[in-house]
C-alpha cells in the first residue's frame, strides 16, 4: 500500500484547471449584478489539472483495505462480495438522470424497481409491504419506532412510551428509541446470550410500546424462544420490532414474519450485497404485517391497471426523507436478488452459517468461546484463551492486519470485555478461511512467544497505531485548523 | 453452486467433518419447528448476466430520456468523468467505515478533506463526515437546537423547500418539537411576521438560501433578531451557490445543512446523495454523526482517525440525540473529488453559467406574453412565474417533446395555483432553451 500522504490543498497551485465548461451565450447577464448577496472571499479551493486529482485520489484508495483486496471478516456488517454487474446496471444513464420529480407516466421503469424490489423483500421476510426510503439500518430503525409509537397513539393508546430492548443489542436501537422520544427498558440475557423470559415478563406492562430484537442476536445466536417472546409481548398490547441486520444468517431457513415480528429493517448494504462505500450510501427497508402498511412513510408507490403511480396516506408517519431513499442502491440490490433467484437465495443462510461454524470450531482451542452453542452467521470469542500473555483483542486485531486481514469487529458485543466476532458470510473459499484460520492461531503463538510483537503491531500497514487522545486534544478536523495549528 | 458461492461438494464436506455434523440443517435445529422455512421462495428463478442486462434495459427503456429544466432541491448539473472513475474503484467502494484506522486511511483521508471544503464553502468552524440528506440533516439540526437553546419549538419559513418542512414534522412530532411556519411575502421570508411570532419558546429559526422558489434572501436583520431572542440560526444551504453568494458564516448562521447533490452527484432519482453539516466552534460538541480528526501514528507520520466518538451512541446510547452511526461515505468523495476539480474558478463558472442560462430563459418566457414575474426578488439559477396557461397543460406540452420543466406550484399551496418552477444550469444550452421557449409561444 501507498506511502503517499499529501492533501489535496498541499498539490494547489494557482492557474490549474481540472474541468472544461461550454462557452458563455448569454453573456450580458452578470453575475456581478448580485453584489450586495456575494460572498466576500472567492473560496479556498486547491486549484489542479485532471491529472493531479486522478493521481491523488489513486494514491490514497491505495490507503484503504476493502473486500476485494481481502478477507473483511467484520461482524454484523455481512462484508460479502459486491458483484460487478449491479455496479453495471446501477451505473447506467437511463436511471442517474432521473429527476425525483419527475411525473410518475415519465418513470415507469424507476417505479416498476421500487415495486418489485419490495414485493422480493415482503416475500423473503414474511412481511406484508415495504418502503425503501430509509437511508440506512439506522433510519429504518428510527422509522419503525415512529410507526411503532403511531401505531398506538392512533388507538388512543398514548401511555406506550417504552422500548424493550435486549443488553446484547446493536447500539443503534436504544440510540434510535431515544431519538423518537421514547424510553429504553434495557433486560438481562441468560448464561447463552438469549432473552431471559423471566427478566422479560418482569418488564412487560401496559408502558410497554414493544420489543426490538435482533435474531440471531448479536451473538449469532439464534432465539429460541422466539414464538413464546412474541406472544408474551404481544398479548402485553406491544409490537415486535425485527433489527435486519443479521438477516444473512436465516435467508431461506426463517422468516421474520413468521416469527411474529410485526416492524422490521434489512440492511441492503449487508443482506443483499450493495458496496458498503467506506461507510454509505446503505439502504434500510422497513417492512410491516398486514394492517400496519397505511403507515409507511410517504411517498409510496402502488400500481393500478397495470400503471405505476405515487401517492401519499394522510395517516402515514410522514416523510422521513426527500424522495425515494437511496434509488440506485436499491438498483443494485434487486439486480442482486434477481441473479440468486429463488434456487439460490435460500442457498445463502446455510453456506453463511456453514462458514461460521467451521471458523468457531476451528479456533475454539486458542480463542475463549464464552457460548457453546451452534452460531448462525457470526460467531463471537472472549479474547485468547490464554490470558496470562496480557495480550488484548486489539493486540489481535492490529496483528491481523499484518497478515493482510481485516480484523473482526471488537469489543462489540459488550456483553463481553474482550469481544471478536466474525462474521465470514457466503462469499468466501475454504481455502481463505483456512488461511484466516492459521493466521488467527499463528497469532495466539506470537501471543505467547513474541508478545511484543504484537503490542507494537500492526507493522506492515500504510500508518501504525494511531494517537487518539491527541486527535481528541487538537481537534484538527480541517485543512484551516491544520494551517493555524502549523504556525 | 452459484457464481458467489465458491463452496465445492468436498468442501461442504470437510466443514462439516470439521463442525462434527451429519447435515448443515443440524445448525438450524435452535429454529423453532412452527416457524422453520420449509418451501422455497416465490421469486423468479435466476436470471444469467445477459437476461439481467436485457431486463434492466428495458426498465430503463420504460424512462422517458427527458432534458431536465427542473429543480425544487434536486439540480442536473455537470459531473465530470473523472468522479464516476475514482468512486468506482473498489478501495473506496467495497470498504466499510474506518474501524481499522491503520488500513482505512484513504477513506479518513477524503474525509478529512470533505469536511475542510464544507468548512470553506460556508465559512463555519467544523463540518461533519456527511449525513443522508439534506432534509434529514436539517432535522438533526432542529434537535441540535433544542439540545442547545433547551426549547421546544422551531419556526420554519415558508420559503423553506416544503418536502424538508415534512420531514422536520415527521422527526420531531414524537419527541414533542413543535413547528410553525413562518409566513412569506413576496417570495421571502416575513421579517415583521418573524418578529411577531419569536418567543422565549423558540429554539431555533429555519430559512433556506436560496429559498424553494430560487430567490436569494438576505439574512442579516433575520439573524438579528434570531440571536436577540437566544435562538439558534439554522441555513439550508445549497453548496454550489456558496461558491459565489455570502457565507452562511456572513450570515450569521449557528448551523448550516443542505444537499450535496448539486457538487458532481447525479440526480439518481433522489438517491443517494448526500447531507452535510457545520456549525461554530461553541456547537462542536453537539454535531452528530461521525468526524475525522488528524493525528499522527507511533513513528509520528500523519495520521486520521475518527474522533470524538464519546459525544454520541457509541457511549450515551440511551441518552442519544441522534442516532446516525455512519454517513454517505462514498457521496462526500463524489463532492471533494467535484470540488477538487472545479475549484474556486470553476464552481464561480458553473454558477455564473446557471444565472446566465436563467436569466437568459427568465426574459424570453417573459416577452412571449404568456408569463409574467411571480415575485421581484433576485435569483440565481432557478425561478418562478406566473401564468394563466394551466399549469399542468405547459408542463404536458413540454413532456410530450422531451422536456422536464414548468413544475406546478400548486401542488405546495393554493396560492401557487398558477405559478410554474423553472431551473437552468450550465448544461443547458441556447438550443435547447429556445426548443423550450418556441413550445411555450404556441401554448394556449
Amino acid at each position: 500500500m501507498s506511502n503517499y500522504d499529501r492533501l489535496v490543498f498541499e498539490l494547489s497551485v494557482p492557474g490549474r484547471r481540472g474541468y472544461t465548461l461550454p462557452n458563455q451565450f448569454a453573456s450580458k447577464y452578470k453575475i456581478t449584478e448580485l453584489k450586495g448577496l456575494s460572498r466576500k472571499d472567492s473560496p479556498n479551493l486547491p486549484e489542479l489539472s485532471e491529472l493531479d486529482v486522478v493521481r491523488h485520489y489513486t494514491n490514497i484508495s491505495q490507503k484503504n483495505f476493502a473486500v476485494e483486496t481481502g478477507f473483511y471478516p467484520l461482524g454484523s456488517c455481512t462484508m460479502k462480495y459486491n458483484p460487478k454487474i449491479n455496479e453495471e446496471i446501477a451505473g447506467s444513464q437511463s436511471l442517474g438522470l432521473l429527476h425525483p420529480l419527475q411525473p410518475a407516466s415519465t418513470i415507469q421503469g424507476a417505479l416498476e424497481i421500487n415495486y418489485k424490489l419490495r414485493g422480493a423483500l415482503s416475500e423473503i421476510s414474511g412481511m406484508s409491504d415495504f418502503t425503501l426510503n430509509p437511508y440506512a439500518g439506522a433510519h429504518g430503525e428510527l422509522t419503525g419506532l415512529m410507526i411503532m409509537k403511531k401505531y398506538h397513539e392512533d388507538r388512543k393508546d398514548f401511555k406506550r412510551t417504552k422500548v424493550i430492548v435486549p443488553d446484547s443489542a446493536h447500539g443503534t436501537n436504544p440510540a434510535s428509541t431515544a431519538v423518537c422520544g421514547m424510553e429504553v427498558v434495557e433486560i438481562a440475557s441468560d448464561e447463552n446470550g438469549r432473552v431471559d423470559l423471566e427478566s422479560l415478563k418482569a418488564n412487560l406492562s401496559d408502558e410497554i410500546a414493544g420489543m426490538m430484537l435482533t435474531n440471531p442476536n448479536t451473538l449469532g445466536v439464534f432465539e429460541n424462544d422466539i414464538c413464546e417472546i412474541a406472544k408474551l409481548v404481544h398479548s402485553a398490547g406491544g409490537l415486535m420490532y425485527y433489527d435486519g441486520a443479521n438477516l444473512n444468517a436465516i435467508l431461506g431457513k426463517a422468516r421474520p414474519g413468521d416469527m411474529g415480528f410485526d416492524i422490521m429493517h434489512i440492511n441492503l448494504h449487508k443482506t443483499f450485497s450493495t458496496p458498503h462505500g467506506g461507510g454509505g450510501p446503505g439502504s434500510g427497508p422497513v417492512g410491516v404485517r398486514k394492517g400496519l402498511e397505511y403507515l409507511l412513510p410517504n411517498p409510496k408507490v402502488d400500481i393500478m391497471d397495470g400503471h405505476y403511480y405515487i401517492k401519499g396516506d394522510a395517516d402515514s408517519i410522514g416523510r422521513i426523507s426527500m424522495h425515494f431513499g437511496n434509488f440506485l442502491v436499491f438498483v443494485k440490490a434487486y439486480a442482486y436478488i434477481l441473479s440468486l433467484g429463488n434456487e439460490n437465495i435460500g442457498k445463502v443462510g446455510e453456506l453463511s452459517v456453514l462458514n461460521a461454524n467451521y471458523v468457531m470450531e476451528s479456533l475454539k482451542d486458542d480463542y475463549k468461546l464464552p457460548i457453546p452453542l451452534h452460531c448462525k452467521h457470526e460467531c463471537v470469542f472472549d479474547g485468547l484463551k490464554d490470558d496470562s500473555t496480557g495480550i488484548k483483542t486489539l493486540d489481535v486485531a492490529k496483528r491481523l492486519l499484518d497478515y493482510g486481514m481485516h480484523a473482526p469487529t471488537i469489543y462489540f458485543p459488550l456483553l463481553f470485555h474482550q469481544s471478536i466476532m466474525i462474521e465470514p458470510t457466503e462469499t468466501e473459499s475454504k481455502q481463505t478461511l483456512d488461511d484466516f484460520i492459521m493466521a488467527m492461531k499463528s497469532i495466539a503463538r506470537e501471543a505467547k512467544e513474541d508478545p511484543e510483537l504484537l503490542h507494537q503491531a500492526p507493522h506492515t500497514t500504510p500508518v501504525r497505531r494511531i494517537d487518539e487522545v491527541y486527535a481528541v486534544r487538537k481537534m484538527i478536523i480541517t485543512y484551516k485548523d491544520y494551517c493555524e495549528n502549523k504556525e | 453452486m452459484f457464481k458467489y458461492f465458491p463452496h465445492t461438494d468436498e468442501d461442504i464436506e470437510a466443514m462439516k467433518r470439521a463442525i462434527g455434523i451429519a447435515s448443515v440443517d443440524e445448525l438450524f435445529s435452535d429454529v423453532p419447528k412452527d416457524v422453520f422455512f420449509r418451501r422455497k421462495y416465490n421469486l423468479p428463478d435466476a436470471m444469467s448476466e445477459i437476461e439481467l442486462r436485457a431486463y434492466f434495459d428495458k426498465l430503463g427503456k420504460a424512462n422517458s430520456d427527458l432534458v431536465c429544466f427542473a429543480g425544487l432541491g434536486t439540480y442536473d448539473h455537470y459531473d465530470p468523468a473523472v468522479i464516476k472513475s475514482l468512486t468506482s474503484r473498489q478501495e473506496f467502494l467495497t470498504a466499510y467505515t474506518p474501524y481499522q484506522p491503520e488500513v482505512s486511511q484513504g477513506t479518513l483521508q477524503y474525509i478529512f478533506e470533505f469536511q475542510s471544503m464544507i468548512q470553506i464553502l460556508t465559512g463555519m468552524d467544523a463540518a461533519n463526515a456527511s449525513m443522508y440528506d439534506g432534509a434529514t440533516a436539517t432535522a438533526e439540526a432542529c434537535f441540535m437546537a433544542e439540545a442547545i437553546a433547551r426549547r421546544k419549538l422551531i419556526l420554519v419559513s415558508k420559503t423553506v423547500n416544503p418536502y424538508v418542512t415534512d420531514v422536520l414534522k415527521t422527526y420531531c412530532r414524537p419527541r414533542g418539537i413543535s413547528i410553525e411556519i413562518i409566513p412569506e411575502t413576496d417570495g421571502i421570508t416575513d421579517i415583521a411576521e418573524l418578529e411577531k411570532m419569536i418567543d422565549g419558546n423558540v429554539a431555533a429559526v429555519v430559512a433556506q438560501k436560496p429559498n424553494f422558489f430560487g430567490l436569494i434572501e438576505d439574512f442579516g436583520r433575520i439573524s438579528e433578531i434570531i440571536h436577540a431572542n437566544g435562538s439558534v440560526f439554522i441555513e439550508n444551504a445549497d453548496l454550489s451557490a456558496l461558491g459565489i453568494l455570502k457565507t452562511p458564516k456572513e450570515d450569521g448562521a449557528d448551523i448550516v445543512v443542505g444537499d450535496c447533490q448539486t457538487l458532481g452527484i447525479p440526480m439518481s432519482y433522489g438517491g443517494p446523495g448526500a447531507g452535510y453539516m457545520a456549525t461554530i466552534k461553541a456547537h462542536i460538541r453537539k454535531l452528530p454523526g461521525r468526524i475525522v480528526g488528524l493525528s499522527k501514528d507511533v513513528d509520528g507520520k500523519r495520521a486520521y482517525v475518527l474522533t470524538l466518538q464519546a459525544r454520541e451512541q457509541h457511549i450515551r446510547r440511551e441518552k442519544a440525540n441522534s442516532n446516525i452511526c455512519s454517513n454517505q461515505s462514498l457521496m462526500a468523495l463524489y463532492v471533494t473529488i467535484y470540488l477538487s476539480l472545479m475549484g474556486p474558478e470553476g464552481l464561480r463558472e458553473v454558477n455564473e453559467l446557471s444565472y446566465q442560462g436563467a436569466h437568459y430563459l427568465y426574459d424570453r418566457l417573459i416577452a412571449t406574453g404568456k408569463f409574467r414575474p411571480a415575485f421581484k426578488g433576485p435569483f440565481l439559477k432557478e425561478f418562478c412565474l406566473k401564468t394563466n396557461i394551466p399549469a399542468s397543460t405547459i408542463q404536458e406540452v413540454l413532456l410530450k417533446n422531451g422536456i422536464f420543466g414548468a413544475i406546478p406550484m400548486g401542488e405546495f399551496g393554493e396560492e401557487y395555483q398558477n405559478m410554474v418552477s423553472f431551473a437552468v444550469t450550465e448544461k443547458r444550452t441556447k438550443e435547447e432553451i429556445e426548443h423550450l421557449v418556441s413550445l411555450l409561444e404556441v401554448v394556449a
